[in-house]
């Protein structure tokens, strides 16, 4: 990969000058013959490949009525045009939301319209040719899927929907991505994105309970296949691996243990995200889905919560019911599915949790809305529970919480950057470019309020601002789980607390967190890593 | 991209991982680390070691809460912990330390 520079931060987030095609380099790799086929597709771009894409074009504009209306709509207003994240980082004018849209709009207007058929040159209507299809590969994989564009678009259009059309026809042709693609078949093979074993995710979650046994002296379990359990709960995969993501789990395994729930992770469906949402494969994210129907009914659970993830949580909450429902087995005196914040909130609402807020005194928070559970599902029965609920627990279990701009927040998020089927060292260059208005509303909160502290509820927004974080000058574990925090201050019944460690005169273990540094945050510069990424 | 060693050619996919874990050999390792322009001591191969021990148990490669507390059980109380991982392996140690080590690159939203 080319070598970069990390956007600078400035006093306030410009809007930046045009630079045509400065992004036209930027394509993930293409999915191996191995990763195609097992999903079904085309190994390698086929002969006819025009043909065919215009064929599955055709099809999905029957199929998604939307999709019809999408491409037939735009008006050129220009609303959408400073309201990607990717377009603010990098300036490619293609990444504007509505000329993103007339990639796949040009070559709808010359097949499927009469005026495009007829008259192209009038219309703006376009040939399916190579450069087209490059366009394509290209810059649908510059769309996180955020739907940060469409909030602002007076007709609604879904640039998402699009980006997730022209990925299935490219699919369909044999011009897949290899890193969603290659993370689906270990999920039908392996049953997670990791491609963890079950006896892996066994040995992983008793070393947790060692871990948490170690730090409290109180027995928490992370329980695997129990049958019978009340409670399945289905997390990002990252969950059981990544930092800060284990924060987060054992933090929900704390809270389990304290509301006295039996409650058990399944090995058949150890993942909770679903990344052929990304694809915009209808038929892959039914598989996925189906996957923990199958689970909760083989473990006769009564309910299902869902983990830390934000497009996980948009299926669960959205698609479930329609892909692998009825979920009718559950118990509907509970939400189906639930949402981790919406079990941790209701316990915080009846006390039943002892919370010592001073725990994370050392941090100043703030919280970053992921944007499929900002813009794409909901918590509780009110509108704005999904704002509402992250921040009511983040605040119990913290006494300095502050929000970030008005305008990059709830509804209105940015993107981490990464999400969408992004978050591949490949598109290293597009992930720290696109993160810069997070960045910048980030760095705002750290100069005016002493931010110290980014709180995230999603794997993708957690993996992605741990890698980039460092370019703008700040700390990969600034950002942290909503769970990480919950788990800091919660007191278990029996718990060995620091005032007890003081009695017997051991020292707390725990070394302080870093904070944001100030001044690298004003002079942020690329870190040495970025040059470790020429591979 | 292929690695060349001794005249033999070893096949690695796009992002310099082997395609065929089962050749991999320390000579291979200190190329492809060179690659990653890290100079491999004790403290790498340390790691590298528990990598590819803990690889060939479970068939993946461990979670990195694993294998900070791997490290400090062998290396001692400061070392375990990720800063300390990222010192020897700047791109991640799942990521950059795995390939060294010769194991399939770990997906997901890591």
């Amino acid at each position: 990969m080319a070598d970069f520079e990390t956007p600078k931060l400035t006093d306030f987030l410009e809007t930046p000058a045009i630079q045509r095609d400065s992004m036209a380099h930027s394509q993930p790799f293409v999915a191996a013959p191995e990763h195609q086929e097992k999903l079904g597709y085309p190994g390698e771009l086929v002969g006819n490949w025009q043909e065919k894409a215009i064929d599955k074009f055709g099809d999905l504009l029957t199929k998604y009525r939307s999709l019809q209306v999408y491409m037939d709509s735009c008006v050129k207003c220009g609303a959408c045009t400073d309201k990607c994240h990717y377009f603010l980082g990098t300036g490619d004018p293609k990444n504007m939301p509505a000329a993103r849209q007339d990639l796949l709009r040009q070559v709808y207007r010359r097949y499927f319209t009469f005026a495009g058929k007829w008259f192209p040159w009038l219309v703006g209507a376009k040939d399916l040719t190579k450069q087209v299809l490059d366009d394509w590969y290209s810059y649908f994989h510059q769309c996180s899927q955020c739907r940060r564009c469409a909030v602002y678009c007076p007709y609604g259009i879904d640039t998402a929907e699009i980006s997730m059309a022209a990925r299935e026809i490219m699919d369909s042709v044999g011009q897949g991505q290899k890193y969603c693609n290659e993370i689906i078949g270990k999920v039908h093979e392996k049953s997670n994105n990791l491609g963890l074993p079950a006896p892996a995710l066994k040995a992983t979650l008793e070393d947790l309970e060692e871990d948490i046994e170690d730090e409290t002296g109180v027995a928490v379990k992370l329980p695997l296949d129990v049958e019978g359990a009340d409670i399945l709960l289905v997390t990002p995969s990252a969950d059981f691996v990544a930092e800060p993501h284990v924060d987060g789990l054992i933090g929900y395994a704390k809270v389990f243990h304290q509301a006295g729930v039996n409650w058990t992770l399944s090995s058949y469906a150890s993942e909770a995200a679903n990344f052929a949402m990304f694809i915009g494969s209808y038929e892959q994210m039914h598989d996925i889905a189906e996957r923990i129907r199958k689970a909760a009914q083989d473990l006769g659970v009564k309910r299902i919560v869902v983990g830390e993830c934000g497009h996980a949580w948009r299926v669960a909450y959205n698609f479930w019911n329609t892909l692998a429902g009825p979920f009718d087995f559950l118990d509907p005196d509970y939400p189906v599915p639930q949402h981790i914040c919406e079990f941790t909130y209701d316990l915080i609402q009846q006390n039943k949790l002892n919370l010592n807020k001073s725990a994370n005194d050392h941090m100043t928070l703030t919280f970053h809305d992921s944007c499929n559970v900002a813009r794409a599902s909901r918590m509780g029965p009110e509108p704005g529970g999904q704002f509402k609920y992250p921040r009511e627990v983040i605040k119990a279990v913290c006494n300095n919480y502050v929000d970030m701009a008005a305008d990059t927040i709830h509804e209105n998020t940015f993107c981490c950057g990464g999400g969408g089927g992004l978050l591949t060292d490949d598109l290293m260059e597009l992930r720290v470019k696109g993160a810069k208005p997070r960045m910048q509303a980030l760095t705002d909160v750290v100069k005016s309020d002493g931010v110290t502290h980014m709180a995230a509820i999603c794997a993708i927004c957690k993996s992605q601002f741990a890698k980039v974080m460092p370019y703008y000058g700040m700390e990969m574990d600034n950002v942290v789980s909503i769970h990480q925090l919950v788990s800091n201050a919660i007191i278990l019944d029996g718990q060995e607390t620091d005032e007890d460690e003081e009695e017997t005169g051991e020292a707390p273990t725990e070394a302080p967190a870093p904070e944001m540094d100030m001044e690298t945050v004003k002079d942020s510069e690329t870190p040495d890593t970025a040059e470790a990424e020429g591979t | 991209m292929d690695y060349e060693l001794d005249g033999n050619s070893f096949p690695a996919d796009e992002e310099g991982y082997l395609t065929d874990i089962t050749v991999w050999n320390k000579e291979l390792a200190d190329l492809i680390a060179k690659d990653e322009n890290i100079e491999m001591n004790d403290d790498h191969w340390e790691v590298v070691n528990f990598l590819r021990d803990y690889y060939e148990e479970y068939q993946i490669a461990p979670a990195i809460r694993v294998l900070t507390k791997a490290v400090k059980k062998s290396l001692g109380e400061d070392k375990g912990n990720s800063k300390y991982l990222y010192e020897l392996f700047p791109y991640g140690p799942a990521k950059q330390a795995c390939k060294i080590a010769g194991l399939p690159k770990p997906t997901g939203c890591i």
